[in-house]
């Protein structure tokens, strides 16, 4: 019987910062002190708040600890779990006020949110399926079993409105109902797309490292449902927490029998492998996934046949999204009409965004659908840093497009920002200022595609790589303004052909910052600049003689010696020498280096 | 292979522990003064006493919790109950029988145990 949890943070980002050194540290204090009877110490999935990593939970006061240190333990087993006296000076200081300690979800951070896929996240040890059980864990799979037909589980699911949150919003129940036919006479597959590979993208990741039993009983649902016996969950190899839990979690279903031969004693099989990814980008595309859990190398292949006829193994296959899944339970048992509650008309439910870039509170949040951007930068996420000004947001990956700050109060979810030339995305949010050159942008993910085009179809594998050399030369100053318009036309034709949604969405950063920041390219093209001071072939680094206090900080600092001066007199930069590493200017104290 | 009894029991079995991973504003706290006059005059013993309790009687609107010196150290161990919309009850000298009397008859019953009040030990 503990009478005190410590829940710290075991996600990947915690763990970077040092968590596991945290949690040796705390068990030896408590040991030290005689408490590890009295004090439980629990490793957790992700809280969300990863720009204030490591973090730390007490409860039963819900007292918050960020940027634990390891040395700051001593204190905090001394103080707080020995004597009850809280360490102010380590609670997160948003909680810190006037008027004593406040509770965590009083925080701005997580009052606007609402946790349905995340629910279990930071919150119970994923390595303890009695943990899982002991928050209504495996309810629902005992619920679909004993008491609901197979159609009545898709029903619930069709009536719920989920939708795909891998990002292209495909309604998750109809996708059911295509591959329900022939139930027991043909062999079938549930799978689990868990190859998250955006840029910036960690929503999947958190949910497999923080409570990968609710991917496992969600499956099990599916295979009830559609008439599977056998699941697949494909994990990319770069997340060696989330494989390493997973295979915990199956392990220990398959102890419980909650996997395996006639579950419940209802006569109903399912069992659940992994698969891990090596790290291809293309393999999240569902045809790719499949070809690659079938051994063979992963490309796609045109589409029909959906997978829902003709799948993995050439048999019929349902493949969600780990978010996607993460939700089924909670409908299952809460009821379709409690999720369709929440979000908009066309878009039920919550999602999860990755927050990063220039944000404040980088991390995860769950919001319900139709929230705006502007809650979730400026409430949510904390705001720019430094004072600077919102320019865009980068929302769906290098398939997806930015949303510009004219449109920072529109309400997200599906359509509303394919609209505005958007998409959804499986939930990557970065954030821009005013700091960031909108080229260099699509130029970034226009590198990503050409890396991790496969090759397999022309459009693809040519078109992404005559589009980078495009933006290459507007970015090096050498573009014309008919370089814009042939730009714009290849990218429609890139759309228009290639074989799958890789080389379909590939051209979007392209289509998008051309939408919103057109007059960005212009100037890189007719008046060889760039705006944004971004690009390194159209700036040149200047010292200002006036400001220049000949302190020579910057000379000794200069990687190329490009810097030439006496002390107390103005320095001047060699051009011909100059790489633009920027290293100066944040060396200078004067503010007395420019870019031109 | 386990049943969905079984699975039942797991639940009630953890839900004792989990639910005390959530924030209670609602909820009645049951404070001990837990600084170092607390301790040596023995809060420890009637702090895990409390704990117990109240996870064997699945009090699920109370939480037990602890704090520093309050201040009476000649009291201690001293147990405060907060219970939302009402004033503050001490009771002082609290010992592990006491304890329990005070989770059966203030925290189930609702009757408040004048005799190990703070004013009632001031005047003796």
């Amino acid at each position: 019987m503990y009478r005190s949890h410590v829940l710290v943070c075991g996600g990947t980002g915690c763990t970077s910062s040092g968590s596991q050194q945290i949690i040796q540290t705390l068990k030896d204090e408590l040991k030290k002190n005689k408490l590890q009877n009295e004090v439980a110490v629990v490793k957790t999935g992700c809280h969300g708040l990863c720009a204030e990593g490591p973090v730390m939970i007490v409860y039963p006061e819900a007292v918050f600890y960020s940027k634990v240190r390891p040395e700051d333990v001593e204190e905090i087993v001394s103080e707080h779990l020995l004597k009850g006296r809280i360490v102010e000076r380590l609670v997160y200081h948003e909680a810190q006020t006037p008027e004593g300690i406040k509770s965590l979800n009083e925080t701005t951070f997580y009052k606007k949110q609402h946790r349905i896929a995340l629910r279990n996240c930071g919150v119970i040890n994923p390595e303890s399926i009695d943990e899982y059980i002991g928050t209504g864990g495996y309810e629902a799979l005992g619920k679909v079993l004993t008491e609901m037909t197979p159609d009545d589980v898709i029903q619930t699911i069709l009536d719920s409105g989920l939708r795909g949150r891998g990002g292209a919003g495909f309604p998750t129940g109809l996708k059911w109902r295509f591959a329900s036919g022939n139930r027991g006479n043909v062999q079938k597959y549930v799978c689990c797309n868990a190859d998250e590979g955006d840029p910036g993208a960690f929503m999947d990741r958190s949910v497999l490292e923080g409570d990968p039993h609710v991917v496992l009983e969600a499956m099990a649902i599916a295979g009830y449902a559609i008439g599977a016996d056998q699941g697949y969950i494909y994990v990319r190899a770069e997340y060696p927490i989330a494989v390493e839990r997973l295979q915990i979690a199956i392990n220990q279903a398959r102890e419980y029998g909650l996997l395996g031969k006639n579950i419940f004693d209802t006569g109903f099989n399912f069992d659940i492998e992994l698969r891990l990814g090596a790290g291809a980008f293309v393999c999240g595309e569902e045809t790719a996934l499949m070809t690659s859990i079938e051994g063979n190398r992963g490309e796609p292949r045109p589409r029909p046949p959906f997978p829902a006829v003709k799948g993995l193994f050439q048999s019929p296959t349902i493949l969600n999204n780990v978010e996607t899944w993460a939700n089924i339970p909670q409908i299952i048992l809460r009821g379709p009409k409690w999720f369709a509650s929440m979000g908009t008309e066309k878009s039920k439910g919550t999602k999860v965004f990755a927050l990063g870039g220039k944000i404040n509170n980088t991390g995860l949040v769950e919001i319900p659908m139709g929230t705006t951007l502007r809650t979730v930068i400026e409430d949510i996420g904390g705001g720019i840093p430094n004072g600077k000004k919102f320019k865009a947001a980068q929302t769906g990956g290098p398939s997806g497009g930015c949303i510009p700050a004219e449109h920072f109060d529109i309400p997200i979810d599906y359509d509303n920002l394919i609209s505005i030339g958007s998409m959804m995305g499986s939930g990557g949010l970065i954030v821009m200022d005013e700091d960031t050159c909108m080229v260099d942008i699509a130029k970034f993910f226009l590198q990503f595609t050409v890396d991790e085009s496969c090759g397999k179809c022309t459009p693809c594998r040519v078109g992404t790589k005559r589009l980078l050399e495009l933006l290459e030369k507007i970015t090096d100053g050498r573009g014309t303004l008919e370089d814009i318009d042939k730009m714009e036309e290849l990218c429609y034709y890139i759309k228009d052909n290639a074989l799958c949604g890789l080389g379909q969405t590939a051209p979007n950063p392209v289509l998008s910052t051309l939408r919103y920041f057109r007059d960005e390219y212009v100037e890189h093209v007719v008046n060889k600049r760039c705006p944004a001071g971004v690009c390194k072939k159209l700036i040149t680094y200047k010292i200002d003689p006036v400001k220049c206090k000949g302190c020579t900080l910057c000379a000794r600092n200069c990687p190329v010696n490009a810097i030439e001066g006496q002390v107390k007199v103005a320095h001047s930069i060699d051009t011909s020498k100059c790489v633009k590493c920027g290293t100066c200017i944040d060396k200078c104290r004067f503010g007395a280096i420019y870019k031109e | 292979m386990k049943s969905l009894e079984e699975l039942k029991a797991i639940r009630e079995k953890m839900q004792g522990q989990i639910g005390m991973r959530s924030e209670h504003a609602q909820d009645t706290r049951v404070v001990v003064g837990m600084a170092t006059c607390g301790i040596a005059s023995g809060a420890r013993p009637v702090l895990n006493t409390l704990v117990k309790e109240v996870e064997d009687r699945k009090l699920e609107h109370v939480i037990v919790t602890q704090t520093g010196c309050i201040g009476l150290c000649q009291y201690e161990p001293i147990v405060e109950v907060y219970e939302p919309g009402k004033e503050k009850v001490t009771y002082v000298k609290v010992n592990e029988e006491k304890a329990k009397e005070i989770l059966e008859q203030h925290l189930v019953r609702g009757q408040v145990v004048d005799k190990y009040l703070l004013h009632v030990a001031e005047n003796m």
